[in-house]
């Protein structure tokens, strides 16, 4: 026996060194800090790609790389006839990940999905007002108002009864704020008289576990072993958090990191040249847009709109702006998602018919008018001073004189909101789950005058077609609506749609099997390295 | 002395009420609202808006602000970051040893290096020597020091390949935070190699951050030096046969030391400033890149906070060599 045993030893050492050495670690040069690790207290996609992308799971899932719905924490639902309830069967054997503070001593259930819920809803719960408590997601996608109540009806299913119809609501399900967390764990820390340990140390059941956050520098996983769709094939996972994006491309070259978000538009033509980097892009689920006032005149006048459409040349931008990473936009959502009605006819760059058009509204000498140029770089616009200058000089050819005017960030953001507000806004979207509702009536809403609807354009028969199709649980009729209501769009033409950004990933080629996000997640499981 | 040292004190007092009056208001002459920026295109509901501005305590009069804040800091509470619900002074004092850390380095690289260059310049006056170290002094000084790292980082790290580029570890090592020194923690550390690769690390964002403080070291140095020198103290010393490297380390240098270490002294702040922009460029997790985050995101506290105690700490920098001057320098007490 102790002759095996010596023997064995060796062979034993040397395969536990031999694992060690294959350990698989991805490192990620994420752009920032996250503000915190629970998804449901902050908006920014930094803290979505650390905890709910990586820690935590919804009801519901985005297939990766897509924006298709399918079964996450809920196996199966059911909607009634009436569309205001939704019947989850939850999935059974889901484990909760472990830390050195918390072991669960149970598999994920209703409760959790409650407290999930329950936490951003009701201002009595014990958690609401943990960590500031403020549920900006959960409140912006009206969530308050949409639910009358949640009901556990045993232990793997759990009742939505909400007050109206939304057909939304999966994909809704699916967003970083719904993402469930465990129960036990909040219930055990609020008894340690630490509840706050809740949204800084995650728990969650998703494919990585998280091990560690130093400030401002690196946050670690590891793969957890337990996850019900299977390990991960990476070992380890570790965000080098590198906000400068020339650094970020330095360090992809040198090796020090293998994905890295958001380069550098100057740096994409050497990135395509280098042989050791995979430069990934796709079609961004955005889009650019010019927003009239048209509560204001001239801009209340449609023909001044088409007109000033018609003034503007879009390939131009997409040349000089985009550097031709982008596509010229016709309808408000981008064709990444569905319902995008491809039937529809852009007005074409064609000075002639916006000089007619302008003399039609009884202003064929032009007119004076402000441009509002973004002070920042956003996917759907590089270069927002660029493009208002383009489009200056598009419409001087027509006779109106615009100044470009702009205003820190916030300011811009806040100004632009005003009813009474001058000129015409540089602005954009990026879709949160690839519902076309959450392009048409966060925008364009009546509901959303004066506040994201920078056109303040509240048409009857647009919000009709965007009301019903948010009530008709029919994917078919809802398309057809849809459909109805970008035609409507383009023949008010409230804003100038310009463009639709491609999105660029640059890789090491050791990663394999990574998938670009067209929500502009930074996802991990199912990447490997060779 | 006692007289001297009270009134040096006595100046702090100002100065740092000065300070909180200087972030606050700065802070808010910058135009943007945190909540707006809070919320991004989507926007927010303008009751919601008022609601996170109550929250917040934004809504108040700015004089009840600030007193509330005058209160605050007498009561050792900085407040809460707008962002990240953390109390501010954690997050300094999280950050504050990487800073530190960065900035005794470079420290210590600008004294070892401008110091012998300011006095080779003295001693070679006129010569090659002294122009080749005036020049790459001025090139120091005025040279932006954000492109100064991106052009080491692209030449020593992507194309040499012998630093890192950024950060304060390999991320193959993870190191337990005992004094929040990565260096000491390291040391201390089980993990074999993660000292190496902390010093290896800290070279480029340490002579980054060293270069301007170097450049005005080694001038000021310099300058010093051949006012020391054409004393006769300097001239009797050389008369009596002692060798040059004595009179010039012994009787000129000591002299010529005192404007030096005042100048060593103010240093502290364009460290701090120029932290801002070396721990961006390098992701060097301390205070400087994380004020820059604060004033992004127009995170009140943090900003207020932290300059607050950067500020405290270069008065306090400031204090000590101002002191000290004095006890090494009688004639400066007497004059006050």
């Amino acid at each position: 026996m102790r002759k095996i045993t010596t023997r064995l030893l060796p062979v034993l050492l040397l395969l536990i060194c031999f694992s060690q050495a294959q350990a698989k670690t991805l490192v990620y040069c994420s752009e920032g800090s996250p503000e915190g690790f629970a998804p449901a207290l902050y908006t920014a996609g930094t803290t979505f790609d650390a905890s709910s992308r990586t820690v935590f799971e919804g009801l519901t899932h985005f297939i990766r790389g897509t924006t298709e719905i399918e079964p996450g924490m809920a196996e199966s639902w059911e909607v009634s006839a009436d569309g205001k309830s939704y019947t989850f069967k939850l999935r059974k054997g889901v484990k909760f990940h472990s830390a050195k503070h918390f072991k669960p001593s149970r598999n994920m259930n209703a409760d959790d999905v409650i407290f999930t819920f329950e936490r951003q809803w009701k201002k009595e719960h014990p958690f609401y007002a943990v960590s500031g408590g403020n549920y900006e997601y959960f409140n912006g996608m009206s969530m308050p108002d949409l639910l009358n109540s949640i009901e556990k009806v045993d232990d793997y299913t759990v009742k939505f009864n909400l007050n109206r119809p939304e057909a939304p609501m999966l994909a809704n399900l699916a967003m970083d704020f719904a993402v469930i967390q465990s129960a036990e764990y909040a219930d055990k820390m609020l008894k340690a008289g630490t509840p706050e340990k809740v949204d800084q140390w995650p728990i969650g059941t998703g494919p990585f576990v998280f091990e560690g956050y130093k400030k401002d520098a690196q946050i670690r996983y590891t793969a957890f072993t337990n996850y019900w769709k299977g390990k991960a094939p990476i070992d380890k996972l570790v965000f080098a958090i590198t906000p400068d994006a020339s650094v970020r491309y330095a360090k992809l070259k040198a090796g020090e990191c293998q994905v890295m978000p958001y380069p550098n538009p100057a740096d994409l033509a050497a990135m395509k040249a280098d042989p050791k980097i995979n430069l990934m892009q796709k079609e961004g689920l955005n889009v650019g847009y010019l927003a009239y006032n048209t509560l204001t005149k001239p801009f209340d006048d449609v023909r001044v709109r088409k007109a000033l459409n018609h003034a503007i040349n879009k390939s131009a931008i997409i040349d000089t702006v985009f550097q031709g990473a982008g596509k010229p936009a016709k309808n408000p959502i981008p064709p990444t998602i569905w319902s995008y009605n491809d039937a529809t006819v852009d007005d074409a760059f064609d000075l002639a018919t916006a000089k007619k058009l302008l003399a039609e509204a009884g202003f064929p000498n032009g007119f004076e008018t402000k441009i509002w140029a973004m002070p920042v770089q956003r996917p759907y616009n590089p270069n927002a001073r660029r493009m208002a200058e383009v489009i200056q000089a598009d419409w001087a050819k027509v006779g109106v004189k615009a100044e470009i005017v702009s205003y820190e960030w916030g300011e811009y953001l806040k100004r632009s909101k005003d009813k009474d507000r001058d000129g015409a806004v540089l602005l954009g979207w990026t879709g949160d789950n690839g519902d076309p509702d959450n392009f048409l009536a966060v925008l364009l809403g009546c509901d959303a005058v004066g506040g994201a609807n920078r056109a303040q354009w509240c048409n009857q028969e647009f919000e009709a077609l965007i009301q019903k199709a948010k009530v008709v649980a029919d994917p078919k009729e809802r398309t057809k609506l849809y459909e109805q209501a970008q035609i409507v769009f383009k023949e008010q033409a409230p804003w100038a749609t310009i463009a639709h950004s491609m999105v660029f990933e640059p890789l090491s080629k050791d990663v394999v099997n990574y998938k670009i996000d067209p929500l502009g997640g930074h996802i991990f499981y199912g990447v490997d390295l060779k | 002395m006692l007289n001297f040292f009270l009134k040096r004190i006595g100046v702090v007092i100002p100065t740092f009420i000065g300070v909180t009056l200087l972030t606050f208001s700065l802070i808010r002459l910058i135009p943007g609202d945190p909540v707006e920026l809070m919320a991004g295109e989507r926007g927010i509901d303008p009751a919601r808006h008022a609601q996170l501005l109550a929250e917040m305590g934004l809504d108040k009069p700015l004089l009840v602000q600030y007193w509330n804040y005058l209160v605050g800091i007498f009561h050792g509470d900085m407040g809460t970051s707008l962002v990240t619900r953390e109390p501010v002074v954690k997050e300094f004092f999280t950050l504050f040893p990487a800073t530190l850390e960065l900035g005794l380095c470079a420290i210590i690289i600008a004294v070892l290096i401008g110091l012998p260059a300011g006095i080779i310049a003295a001693v070679r006056r006129g010569k090659v020597t002294d122009y080749t170290v005036m020049g790459m002094s001025l090139t120091g000084y005025s040279m932006p020091i954000f492109w100064w790292g991106l052009l080491l980082i692209l030449l020593f790290s992507v194309r040499l390949g012998w630093t890192p580029v950024s950060g304060r570890i390999s991320e193959m090592f993870w190191v337990d935070e005992v004094t929040g020194s990565m260096l000491v923690d390291a040391f201390l550390s089980d993990e074999k190699g993660a000292l190496l690769s902390t010093l290896h690390h800290l070279i480029l964002p340490a002579i980054v951050l060293a270069t301007i403080p170097l450049a005005v070291i080694a001038r000021m140095t310099r300058s010093a030096m051949l006012e020391v020198l054409r004393e006769d103290y300097v001239l009797v010393a050389r008369a009596k046969g002692l060798a040059m490297p004595l009179v010039i380390c012994v009787h000129a240098l000591r002299n010529a030391l005192i404007p030096v270490i005042t100048v060593i002294g103010l240093q502290v702040g364009v460290l701090m400033a120029g932290a801002i922009l070396t721990e961006t460029i390098f992701s060097w997790p301390g205070i400087g890149k994380w004020l820059l985050d604060s004033i992004r995101r127009r995170d009140y506290p943090s900003v207020q906070g932290g300059i607050l105690l950067v500020s405290c700490l270069v008065i306090l920098v400031n204090l000590t060599v101002d002191l000290f001057y004095g006890v090494v320098n009688p004639r400066i007490r007497h004059n006050r």
